[in-house]
Parts: structure tokens; C-alpha cells; sequence
């Protein structure tokens, strides 16, 4: 088990600010490129490369798959529950206006937008890591011809 | 439209590089019948449409197609492709002229299409006016967000990227369901007992045996 030793190393470097790269996208998606979809993929990422270097076991003590399945749901639900939210406060339908209707500088939809990608990210990251999941727990390791 | 033309130029010969490049790995993808070369020449192309996306001022469209189709997509193929063959099967080679035909008359189409194309951030073109012009003008009163993509994608196309996000969490159902995530083998490797016997010549007693070695 001491193969790949560089790959290893470098994937625990790395592993740290690929999260931290996720975190950026996602809360930085009002103001540069990125967003949700993109922050979630990055995010996922971070965990392929782990199970990559270091078998699908060690990473699924980690982040457990029986997790992810109410992670996508709870994602798709944060997002709808945005636009129930603004429903009950009196507005349409995912219009966050009403979340701070007094708000100068559109607060309300900044948190809005906040939310809602919040919810794509998630969704997308237990996503992307459930199918990830399910196609590499089909073969124990990947062998190093197929590398 | 000559002058947005002439404004684009010294991007030209890059750009001409980079589809270049796309087309001869478009070509070799056709070419190679080593599945593991396919999926790794596969993320070379999401990587450089992603560098050709950015040269057209398309950044989040860019980092999305360097995400998801040089990243992960590269993966999950690299991951299906050791469910598989290593190898396509040789195709048999033949003379297919009505395809030929087919293919040349559609280029010819496109190729007669591009010359009444708008020239490259021309304000006039149709794809700039109308509704995208809008969210321009728009996005600072009604939103103030910097970012326009998100603006559209978050605040004014809500309702679209609800159902995308929905899209996204019914293919992960959906691999869930097809990859026996709910079976009783708890998605563990799955050993097909003999494929090549046929099912129907199964007495019944083997049946019952299959079901009683399957019961937890």
C-alpha cells in the first residue's frame, strides 16, 4: 500500500485548498464567475481525488454514502424552501425582494441569491459524489495496470 | 459589423489555434480505439472548448465546462471504463455514401449560415438585444449583483435553475437505482452467477435456491 507515494502526498496538500477554492466559488459567485454548480463540482473534486489516492474505504469513513442520498435531497429542498420562504413573507414565488423589502441596495436579494446557490452547491456535491460512489464501489481498487 | 471585426483580429490567430486544436482532437477521438486514451482526449477537448470559451469573454460558461467536463466527467468515464472493455471493437469499414452526402451538404449549410452571422459583441446582433440587453440594463437597478450570469441564473431565471438543480438530483437517483444502491447487496460488487446460461432452462429448483442464497 505504499504505491503512489508522490500522488498521495500531493493530494493531501492539495486536499485543503480545493475546499477552500469550493468555499470561494460558492460564496463569491455574486461577484466573479462561479456559483453553486460550479463550487459543488470543485467540492466533489476534492473527494474523488482522496478516494483516488487512497481507496474508496478511507474516504467513506470520511464522508459516509448512507449521508449523501438526504444531502442532494436537503440541497434541492433549501432551494425550494428559498421560494416558499418568500412565498410566506408575501411575495411571488423566488422573489427574494421581500426577504429585506426596506433594503437600499437590494439586500434581499443578495441573501436570496445566497440561499438558493447555496442549496444548487450542496445538491450538486452529493451528487457528483453519489455516482462517483456507486461507480468506483463496483471494483475494490483501481490496479495499477489501469492507471 | 466590419468594425467589431476588425476590433477581434488579434485574438484571431489564437482562436484559430484553439479550434484547430479541437478538431484534430475531435479527429483522434475518432481515430484511437484505446478507451483510456478516448476519455483522456475527451478531457483535452473539454479543456481547450473551456480555453475558447474564455477568449469569447464566456468565463462562467468557461469554468463550468473546465469543472465539470474536463474534471469530473473525465473521472466518471475513467470510473464506468473499468466496469468495461478496455478496447472499442473494430469497426468494420465500408463505404457509407448517402452518410458522406449527408455530412457534406449540412457543412455546406453551416458554412453558408456563418456568413450572415453577426459580427463577434456587435450590440445590433439578435442575441444582444431584446431580452439580453435587458438584463444589462437591468441588473444594476433591479438586482445590483456584479455578476450578471448569476443575476440571470439565481434571481431572474429562478424557476430554470430550480429544475436544473432538480435534473441534477434525479441523475443521481437515477445512478443510485441503476447501480443497485437499494439492493440487498448494498450496492457491493455484483458477481453475475453465469450470464452466458439462459435463464429460461433454470429448473425451478435452482430458482428457489437463488432466492433463498439472496434473502439477508
Amino acid at each position: 500500500m505504499m504505491g503512489h507515494l508522490i500522488l498521495r502526498v500531493t493530494i493531501k496538500i492539495l486536499f485543503a485548498p480545493i475546499i477552500l477554492f469550493a468555499l470561494y466559488v460558492q460564496f463569491h459567485g455574486d461577484y466573479g464567475p462561479g456559483g453553486g454548480f460550479q463550487a459543488g463540482v470543485i467540492f466533489a473534486v476534492a473527494f474523488i481525488l482522496h478516494v483516488l489516492g487512497f481507496g474508496l474505504e478511507e474516504t467513506k469513513k470520511v464522508l459516509p454514502p448512507k449521508v449523501l442520498p438526504w444531502l442532494m435531497a436537503m440541497g434541492v429542498l433549501f432551494y425550494a424552501g428559498t421560494g416558499l420562504l418568500t412565498l410566506f413573507l408575501g411575495g411571488n414565488y423566488l422573489d427574494y425582494d421581500v426577504i429585506q423589502p426596506t433594503s437600499h441596495h437590494h439586500a434581499g436579494q443578495h441573501i436570496g441569491i445566497l440561499l438558493v446557490e447555496f442549496g444548487v452547491g450542496l445538491a450538486v456535491a452529493s451528487t457528483m459524489l453519489t455516482i462517483f460512489y456507486h461507480f468506483a464501489g463496483r471494483v475494490p481498487e483501481i490496479s495499477d495496470e489501469d492507471w | 459589423m466590419s468594425e467589431y471585426a476588425a476590433q477581434t483580429s488579434p485574438i484571431l490567430l489564437l482562436d484559430l489555434a484553439l479550434l484547430t486544436l479541437l478538431v484534430v482532437t475531435a479527429f483522434s477521438m475518432m481515430r484511437v480505439r484505446r478507451l483510456f486514451a478516448v476519455v483522456m482526449l475527451s478531457g483535452i477537448y473539454s479543456l481547450l472548448s473551456a480555453a475558447f470559451f474564455v477568449s469569447l469573454d464566456a468565463v462562467d460558461v468557461a469554468f463550468t465546462e473546465a469543472a465539470v467536463g474536463a474534471g469530473i466527467s473525465t473521472v466518471l468515464m475513467l470510473s464506468a471504463m473499468l466496469l468495461t472493455a478496455r478496447r472499442e471493437k473494430p469497426v468494420v469499414p465500408g463505404h457509407r455514401p448517402l452518410a458522406l452526402v449527408v455530412v457534406l451538404i449540412t457543412t455546406a449549410a453551416l458554412f453558408y449560415a456563418t456568413i450572415d452571422m453577426p459580427g463577434f459583441g456587435d450590440p445590433n446582433a439578435p442575441a444582444n438585444t431584446y431580452v439580453g440587453q435587458a438584463y444589462v440594463e437591468q441588473t444594476p437597478k433591479d438586482i445590483e449583483v456584479p455578476n450578471i450570469v448569476t443575476a440571470v441564473l439565481a434571481s431572474y431565471r429562478g424557476y430554470d435553475t430550480l429544475g436544473e438543480t432538480v435534473v441534477i438530483f434525479t441523475a443521481g437517483i437515477a445512478v443510485m437505482l441503476l447501480l443497485g444502491a437499494g439492493s440487498v447487496r448494498g450496492g457491493r460488487k455484483v458477481k453475475d452467477p453465469n450470464p452466458d446460461e439462459p435463464v429460461a432452462l433454470q429448473s425451478a429448483g435452482t430458482q428457489e435456491q437463488l432466492e433463498k442464497g439472496r434473502a439477508p
